[in-house]
């Protein structure tokens, strides 16, 4: 026998409804608190969405966030962020901050005198400052970004559904849906509570998150189907524990590559895109966790149709709607 | 049984090679990007010095030359978004139409009464008439300047909307006119945009049109947005005007029909000019930078045969007098006619260097926009912050690569190594597909890359779970093969469907970055798809038939 290693045992037999209680309600606490921070915290918008410029900057100097506050004070540019970038791919001499300014009046961009006058500003606190980036975007593309990416997340989420639906039944495409925005909102609280910045390639990560984590659900939810043929007369629930137990092994191994593969760019791939791999990264875990506790869960309850080759609606066995509470009790 | 045709061998290995040609430029990219230029350059002056040569022959012509473009926050560069005033054709229409109308009028003074002209908003032309008895006759004058607009909802719209309220008669363009102007002018601006930063010369850049009135622009290699603001947003606006005489005082009130323009190299000094110009930039057909008798740089430009003859009989009627050439409302020099100048071309000097009379050059040739534009959007990216984040995407997908590569192998061990082999030429046909296509590669582009390293082999992982489970239950190793990659089909079909759905929706709805990353997710999608259904397949089936194993571990 060569060596295998093996993350998940050959034969598992887990009952993924045993705590369905816990990881359920621990699912719905995380969406619940996740609105909610939502709501207290708000999202810490980038420039795309709401309007303004950033500078980033870079020096051989260490970066000085009060000097460069109290330069630009006098510039009456309202709202000024400074925050200093760290990084590991940064060498001993690049010390980098991120200057970001308030949209200002009209529906302009910036104006270059605005610019030249906040560069003068910091070249005067250190000389050896160099600009590698500057981006403004004016408030009334900043509001047409908002509307395309909530237009872009939704018109996913529907698509997605409609896709579901016709492969297999509606009760698979409500759980996937009820799954996709699990993940979509608990990542987002993420983002609300740690104030990481979201912007435009934040949504191209919440789509590649609803993309993954479909991914992971349809494997599952083809397993079910696959098995809902073979063993007619077996209860869904545990034909539903079959099913996760035996693509379990695939999906650890899948989201174990797809996530050594992202860790090496969240750790080596530079700050630029950090936010987009970390949303990635995040979503990644969180889609794995739904597509075994959510989205099963839902169809679980929802019931299915068995009948599809002897449509007899008299036989019992084929038109029970089986509740996991029921489930539960008897596990 | 297990079995591929002689055919489909060389179809898939095929592809593979054809892969590796095509993703090889990529390898050396500064050498080919060299190549490229070089061969562009020569094809252009028709000129080739020693080191062009030398730069073309850096690479062998005989093997592809397409290079993946990279973004501009890859490679540095300038990106903005215009938006043109549409609306300031509407008022020059408007304003031009006046004097035509109020001729038009005034020969009929004695039915509708004395005319003039209102104040109204921008765009529209309010005339009040004497006489509100005879509107309809006033309308109908009116009516005559109008035409037929033909647009794609149909016929028999008029190109003037005209209304009538008391004594005053409204006059401004239908909402079919204006749809048919805005197109007009937007290309027109397209158009100009791009001349004018193709004459600069810098690496493809990219101008299109977003929207109904918007342009977007991105520029790679230039320093800044307030650098190709610059250049693309001065009007350039040439005229030759009359001059009345000079004067030191700014404030100073010219006569009626003159106006007072300041002089570009001497301060404090203005010069009275005459406001209607004897000839505009309109009639320019070329203008070109030269040098002028005394060796100093100037730019040399040619009228078209209106221009000409009017600039002629111009100079002919005032020799001895000055005359300013203006542009954009600053006199560049005031030179005396010395001779009637027939031949319809002159030469502008005056103190500029030989950039700035490039740079006159480029404004002159390509005119003026048609109406302002307003930039809602720009972002610089400077080259080095580009060249980082490539540097560190190359490591991170390297490191990536490695990591998946370790996993596999520990986990399926031969068939882990199958499936490397498969993630290989997945890489290998993905540039080579970026490359051929002329796909532009973004900073989220690299992390699509790498996410494809990760998700790649989600397939392999399918099948290879699958032939697990089947050596329990099927008859030999071989058969255990064959379903697991049929039972496994199914899954990778509807998993990667889904997948492309939301690719592809991020395609039509995102912008620049985003859409860079849905098209390396698109195309990692489907090379994934095809290595590992058919190239580890070919793989397996190659070393099954060498060593016919009796049992086989996955």
């Amino acid at each position: 026998m060569a060596f295998r290693l093996k993350l998940v045992p050959d034969e598992t037999r887990i009952d993924f409804f045993r705590w369905q209680f816990l990881t359920f309600g621990i699912s719905t606490v995380l969406m619940l608190a996740s609105i909610v921070v939502l709501f207290l915290n708000g999202l810490n918008f980038g420039i795309d969405f709401r309007g303004g410029t950033t500078i980033r900057t870079e020096s051989v100097q260490p970066v000085d966030v009060a000097a460069y506050r109290a330069a630009l004070q006098p510039l009456n540019l309202g709202d000024v962020a400074i925050t200093e970038v760290f990084d590991p791919t940064f060498g001993d001499d690049q010390n980098v901050a991120q200057v970001r300014i308030s949209a200002q009046d009209g529906a302009e961009a910036v104006t270059p005198q605005t610019i030249a006058a906040v560069e003068g500003a910091l070249q005067q606190v250190d000389p050896s400052i160099t600009f590698p980036s500057v981006e403004s975007v004016g408030p009334k593309v900043s509001g047409e970004l908002i509307q395309t990416a909530i237009y872009a997340v939704l018109a996913s989420l529907v698509a997605i559904s409609i896709y579901i639906w016709l492969r297999f039944e509606w009760q698979f495409a409500v759980g996937a849906i009820v799954s996709l925005i699990h993940d979509v909102l608990i990542t987002m609280g993420v983002f609300a509570l740690f104030q990481i910045r979201f912007d435009l390639t934040t949504i191209a990560a919440l789509l590649t998150i609803v993309g993954y984590s479909i991914n992971d659900t349809v494997v599952v939810f083809d397993r079910l189907r696959e098995n809902l043929m073979k063993y007619k007369a077996r209860p869904l629930r545990d034909l539903m524990n079959l099913s996760v137990n035996e693509t379990l092994s695939r999906t650890v191994m899948t989201s174990g590559t797809t996530l050594v593969a992202l860790i090496a760019l969240l750790v080596l791939g530079g700050d630029v895109i950090r936010g987009f791999v970390f949303a990635i990264t995040f979503g990644i875990l969180i889609g794995t966790y739904s597509s075994i506790y959510v989205a099963k869960n839902v169809v679980l309850w929802l019931g299915v149709k068995r009948d599809w080759d002897k449509a007899d609606p008299k036989d019992p066995k084929t038109r029970k709607n089986v509740s996991p509470f029921e489930g539960a009790e008897e596990g | 049984m297990l079995q591929i045709d002689r055919w489909k061998r060389i179809l898939i290995l095929g592809i593979c090679l054809l892969g590796l040609l095509f993703a090889l430029p990529n390898a050396f990219y500064a050498r080919v990007e060299a190549h490229n230029d070089a061969v562009a350059q020569i094809e252009a002056t028709g000129v080739e010095t020693p080191e062009l040569a030398a730069a073309r022959d850096g690479w062998p012509s005989w093997l592809p030359n397409s290079l993946v473009n990279l973004g501009l926050d890859l490679r540095g560069g300038a990106h903005l978004l215009g938006e043109v005033q549409v609306a300031q054709v509407y008022k020059s229409r408007m304003d031009a139409l006046w004097p035509e109308l109020r001729r038009a009028l005034s020969a009929e003074r004695e039915t509708i009464g004395a005319i003039r002209r209102v104040q109204a908003p921008e765009g529209v032309l309010s005339i009040e008439i004497g006489n509100p008895d005879q509107m309809a006759r006033a309308v109908e004058i009116v009516r005559g300047y109008s035409t037929p607009v033909t647009t794609l909802t149909g016929a028999g719209q008029q190109s003037l909307a005209i209304a009538t309220q008391g004594p005053t008669l409204t006059v401004q363009l239908s909402d079919a006119e204006k749809a048919l102007t805005d197109d007009r002018t937007i290309q027109q601006s397209l158009e100009i945009v791009r001349r004018r930063v193709d004459e600069v010369g810098t690496r493809e850049p990219t101008i299109m049109r977003q929207g109904a009135d918007r342009i977007l622009i991105q520029v790679p290699g230039i320093g800044s947005a307030a650098e190709l603001k610059e250049l693309i947003g001065t009007t350039a606006q040439l005229t030759f005007n009359p001059v009345v005489g000079t004067t030191g005082d700014a404030e100073a009130q010219p006569g009626l029909g003159q106006i007072i323009a300041p002089s570009v190299d001497q301060p404090n000094l203005f010069y009275i000019l005459e406001d209607s110009p004897v000839v505009t930039g309109e009639d320019l057909v070329d203008a070109m930078p030269a040098s002028d008798e005394n060796g100093l740089p100037s730019v040399n430009f040619r009228f078209n045969p209106t221009g000409a003859r009017a600039f002629g009989a111009y100079t002919s009627a005032n020799i001895g007098q000055p005359f300013a050439i203006v542009l954009d409302n600053e006199v560049i020099s005031a030179p005396v006619i010395r001779s009637a100048i027939t031949t319809g071309s002159g030469q502008i000097s005056g103190s500029m260097d030989f950039d700035q009379a490039n740079r006159l050059a480029v404004l002159l040739r390509a005119g003026a926009l048609p109406a302002e534009m307003t930039f809602l959007e720009e972002r610089t990216i400077g080259p080095e912050l580009g060249q980082d984040s490539v540097d560190a995407g190359k490591i991170a997908a390297a490191v990536g690569f490695v990591a998946v590569v370790a996993l596999m192998i520990l986990s399926y061990g031969r068939f882990g190594v199958f499936a490397t082999v498969a993630l290989g030429f997945n890489m290998l046909l993905l540039f080579a597909i970026l490359s051929v296509i002329g796909a532009t590669l973004t900073l989220p582009g690299i992390a699509g890359i790498v996410l494809t390293i990760g998700m790649a082999v989600d397939a392999n992982v399918l099948v290879f779970e699958r032939v697990r489970e089947e050596l329990k239950t099927a008859r030999g190793p071989a058969r255990a093969i064959e379903l697991g990659y049929e039972k496994a089909m199914s899954a990778i079909v509807d998993a990667n469907i889904t997948t492309l759905i939301i690719a592809a929706i991020l395609f039509v709805l995102g912008s620049g970055p985003v859409k860079g990353f849905a098209v390396t997710l698109t195309i990692g999608i489907v090379t994934s798809v095809f290595t590992a259904l058919f190239v580890t397949r070919l793989l397996t089936v190659m070393w099954f038939e060498r060593s016919r194993p009796k049992q086989i571990e996955v």
